[in-house]
């Protein structure tokens, strides 16, 4: 497994300790090792040196604070540069223009194409509540229309028939007059994969971006591609105007370091993410969490934002109170987590955001065994009383024989679940003081059943 | 860290920006040897990894300065860190023994380091052993998995077989109809069902394969990731039900793997061994991707024979496995 960031760094620069500031000097073998961590995670060579230039420029004369190690203190640089290359905040969708606004897709074989043209149809008609129409330009893959079919059906949104023997730019002018006479929002062109480097088949894309005028062309990419993603983003974006990018099958636990490459290349802002093969599989696009995820920190914070999403808007703002506070956080609090884990589907879908070491351990469980674990800490947690929920100090030897009575459980089992309370509990005060490294370390405890 | 690449001077420069038009299009390939069409796709892997190496080379010696270039541009070809680690000390200890002086020595050396990592793979697969013979077909979403099976079902007819497809990816939209127009297109039966379960489809597809006396079964699955625990746990019992129609089967567990893919792929190996035991690979794609790198990492790491390699969208358009003839290639 590869090491995170921050394990190679505290290696390389334990002989640091107690020096104030950063200098060219004492980074440069950190980063050498943030050079190897980001080749390792697939980002493309000549993006990893203009970022390595960025972040020796910014670290240099870098005052190490207060309890931070120097390699702490640089880990939050590169983050900080990371991100900021990663694109501002989420850029939706452009629209303006005279309807139908339509939107080309372009990638490589295999990229998500035709899945994502179904989950956008879903997204605009539902969020936005557009008039939407797709075709397909596939003429080439067998039943890659018949696909689009039944996707466009899936998301609700009306299909423009085409048959493979028609020629890609004859459907897509069809289907420009169709969306305009029969007044649809947004019109979603499909198109067949392509290779960068098929001189026809790009041509022929080209051809079909200068009959449609898109108001936007997404270069659609899988984010488990490797170093060649810089070499094809750089053919897609010199023969197409792209204006925007979608990172997809993100839900794997590739480290995604294509994200850069191919932000580096493009210049353009990745606008979605997917994150799943179902049509509600996509999400906006966040900069701050993917860089966590390249250099290998987990995605602790779309972690976060997931548990919010299952609970209500009430208990949602009581969640973050006392996540900001550290206070309060009683086992009430901790059985609803493990509820909103449940509500979330499982363990499993929580592992991909969690840190490749912990995702990796968790793996080698039993499949459905965490869900066990989970139903077993509910039922402790409801044979305790009212009091005991609130007050978890109370819990002394004799409560907890009848409670391990009553859920049918070992007093073992009982005083694992306290541990593992104690250890949430903590995790949220150090979340509360903004330590994301700390909070990390945390992690494990919140997972029953994991050791 | 290696002690030859201590000291660790600036980014070396390597000239990556090989022009991308340069390499020629695949188009008119249907009447090329089989050579010249992976040589035709594997160009711009020639092109850059040839390119950059003969700048590397240029300089003659093999000192540090040199290895960390190599390094660079092994990385770079998505070798990754622990196969380029072992190439470059094989290079070293070659160094030390031989007298690697030029620069042809020295592209010799570091292309009989990746032949020596890479020909444990070259095991091309034996058939022969049952009949049926089923064969089982995994890996993650786009991966190549359909196109494959479209493209061995013609290899194997073309070898006297009798073919027969189960489409056992019952999920993603039109997986179907896509390995029934697959299934004309060789003109071979595909066991399919309207709905349901990947098990039972394939269950009945080897029942169906035993009474009409079918050689070979090629069984397709949904693609799925390594993190959709659920999925993996799914394509398991796959396998199970392929030995409870079948005791002896599944007989090749092939992963289907897209060149284009970075450092997931060892990843993707790893996972599904663990679930289905995969018993060989396919790399798809090859006719696009710049590097096949990759495979010299999964050499290392969790080595598994490559049956067969992807160099286009055609029924033609799949090989066996060669290590030399993709050395050869690669370093042309
Ligand atoms: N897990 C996961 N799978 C995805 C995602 N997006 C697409 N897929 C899957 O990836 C595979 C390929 O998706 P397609 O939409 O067919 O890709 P495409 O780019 O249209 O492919 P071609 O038309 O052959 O070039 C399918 O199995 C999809 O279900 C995603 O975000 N997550
Ligand atoms: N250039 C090239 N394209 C390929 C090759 N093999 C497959 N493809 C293309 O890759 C895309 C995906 O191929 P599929 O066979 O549908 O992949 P799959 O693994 O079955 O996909 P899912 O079932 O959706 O997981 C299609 O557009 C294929 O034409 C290859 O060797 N070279
Ligand atoms: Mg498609
Ligand atoms: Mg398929």
């Amino acid at each position: 497994m590869l090491d995170n960031l921050t394990q190679r760094l505290a290696r390389v620069m334990k002989t640091l300790r107690g020096e104030a500031r950063l200098t060219e000097d004492n980074i440069a073998d950190a980063l050498r090792e943030v050079r190897l961590a980001l080749l390792e995670a697939d980002v493309a060579l000549p993006a990893v040196k203009e970022f390595i230039a960025a972040v020796k420029q910014r670290a240099v004369g870098e005052e190490v604070i207060g309890s931070l190690t120097p390699g702490q203190s640089l880990i939050g640089v590169v983050h900080r540069e990371l991100t900021k290359i990663m694109g501002e905040a989420h850029s939706g969708l452009n629209l303006a223009t005279q309807p139908p606004a339509v939107i080309l897709m372009a990638g490589l074989q295999g990229a998500g194409k035709t899945t994502t043209v179904g989950k956008l149809a879903k997204l605009l008609r539902e969020t936005q509540k557009k008039k939407v129409l797709v075709v397909s330009c596939d003429v080439y893959r067998p039943a890659a229309i018949a696909q689009l079919k039944t996707v466009a059906a899936q998301a609700g949104a009306d299909f423009f028939p085409s048959i493979a023997d028609d020629k890609p730019a004859d459907i897509a002018a069809g289907a420009v007059d169709w969306a305009r006479r029969h007044y649809y929002d947004v019109l979603l062109v499909d198109t067949a994969g392509r290779l960068a480097i098929d001189g026809a088949m790009m041509r022929e894309i080209a051809e079909l971006h200068a009959a449609l005028k898109p108001i936007e062309t997404l270069f659609v990419v899988d984010a488990m591609l490797g170093q060649d993603a810089v070499n094809t983003a750089k053919a897609f974006s010199e023969t197409l105007p792209l204006t925007g990018i979608i990172l997809t099958k993100l839900d794997g636990d590739a480290r995604g370091g294509a994200a850069l490459s191919v932000r580096h290349v493009t210049g353009r802002p990745i606008k979605y993410a997917g994150v799943g093969e179902k049509l509600s599989g996509l999400e906006p696009f966040h900069p701050e969490r993917m860089a966590s995820r390249i250099l290998g920190m987990g995605d602790v914070l779309s972690l976060i934002e997931d548990a919010k999403k299952g609970i209500d808007e009430q208990k949602a703002v009581e969640f973050a109170k006392k996540l900001k506070s550290g206070k309060g956080f009683d086992l009430n609090d901790f059985k609803e987590q493990i509820g909103q884990m449940r509500k979330m589907g499982g363990l499993s879908s929580l592992m991909d955001k969690l840190p490749a070491q912990f995702a990796q351990a968790a793996g080698q469980m039993q499949a459905g065994a965490e869900e066990k674990a989970v139903g077993r800490l509910e039922g402790i947690i409801n044979s305790m009383t009212p009091a005991e929920r609130t007050k978890p100090e109370l819990i002394k030897a004799s409560r907890k024989r009848r409670i391990a009575t009553g859920a049918g459980v070992q007093v073992q089992e009982v005083n694992r679940l306290l541990n593992q309370f104690e250890q949430t509990q903590k995790m949220m005060k150090q979340f509360a003081k903004g330590g994301i490294a700390k909070m990390m370390r945390g992690m494990k405890g919140m997972l029953p059943g994991m050791r | 860290m290696f002690g030859f690449l201590k000291k660790s001077p600036a980014e070396p420069d390597s000239p990556l920006n090989v022009a991308a038009a340069e390499a020629p299009a695949p188009a008119q390939a249907q009447t090329l040897s089989w050579r010249d069409r992976l040589k035709a796709g594997l160009a711009r892997t020639r092109a850059n990894f040839g390119g950059k190496l003969k700048t590397v080379f240029s300089r003659g010696k093999v000192d540090d300065e040199l290895l960390e270039d190599l390094e660079t541009l092994l990385l770079t070809s998505d070798v990754g860190m622990e196969a380029t680690r072992h190439l470059l000390h094989e290079l070293g200890t070659r160094a030390k023994h031989g007298r690697l002086e030029t620069p042809e020595a020295i592209q010799q050396a570091l292309a009989d380091a990746l032949y020596e990592l890479l020909q444990p793979l070259e095991k091309a697969l034996d058939v022969h052993t049952h009949r049926p013979f089923i064969i089982m077909i995994a890996g993650v979403n786009g991966a190549g998995k359909t196109t494959s099976i479209g493209k061995l079902a013609k290899y194997f007819q073309a070898q006297g077989k009798s073919v027969l497809l189960a489409a056992g990816d019952t999920f993603r939209a039109a997986a179907r109809e896509q390995l029934q127009i697959w299934g004309e297109r060789n003109g071979v039966t595909v066991i399919a069902q309207e709905s349901g379960d990947p098990a039972a489809v394939i269950f009945d597809a080897v029942a169906a394969a035993k009474a009409r006396g079918i050689d070979i079964v090629l069984a397709d699955t949904a693609g799925r990731l390594p993190t959709q625990l659920n999925l993996m746990e799914e394509i398991a019992k796959v396998r199970r039900v392929i030995q409870k129609a079948d005791p002896s089967g599944p007989h090749e567990t092939l992963l289907v793997l897209d060149a284009n893919i970075g450092q997931n792929a060892l990843q993707q190996v790893k996972a599904f061994d663990r679930a289905i035991e995969v018993s060989g690979l396919v790399l798809t794609k090859l006719d696009g991707t710049a590097k096949g790198g990759i495979v010299a990492a999964i050499a290392r790491q969790c080595p598994k024979p490559i049956r067969f390699i992807g160099v286009g969208e055609g029924i033609d358009d799949l090989r066996p496995f060669d290590a030399r003839d993709f050395v050869g290639a690669l370093f042309e």
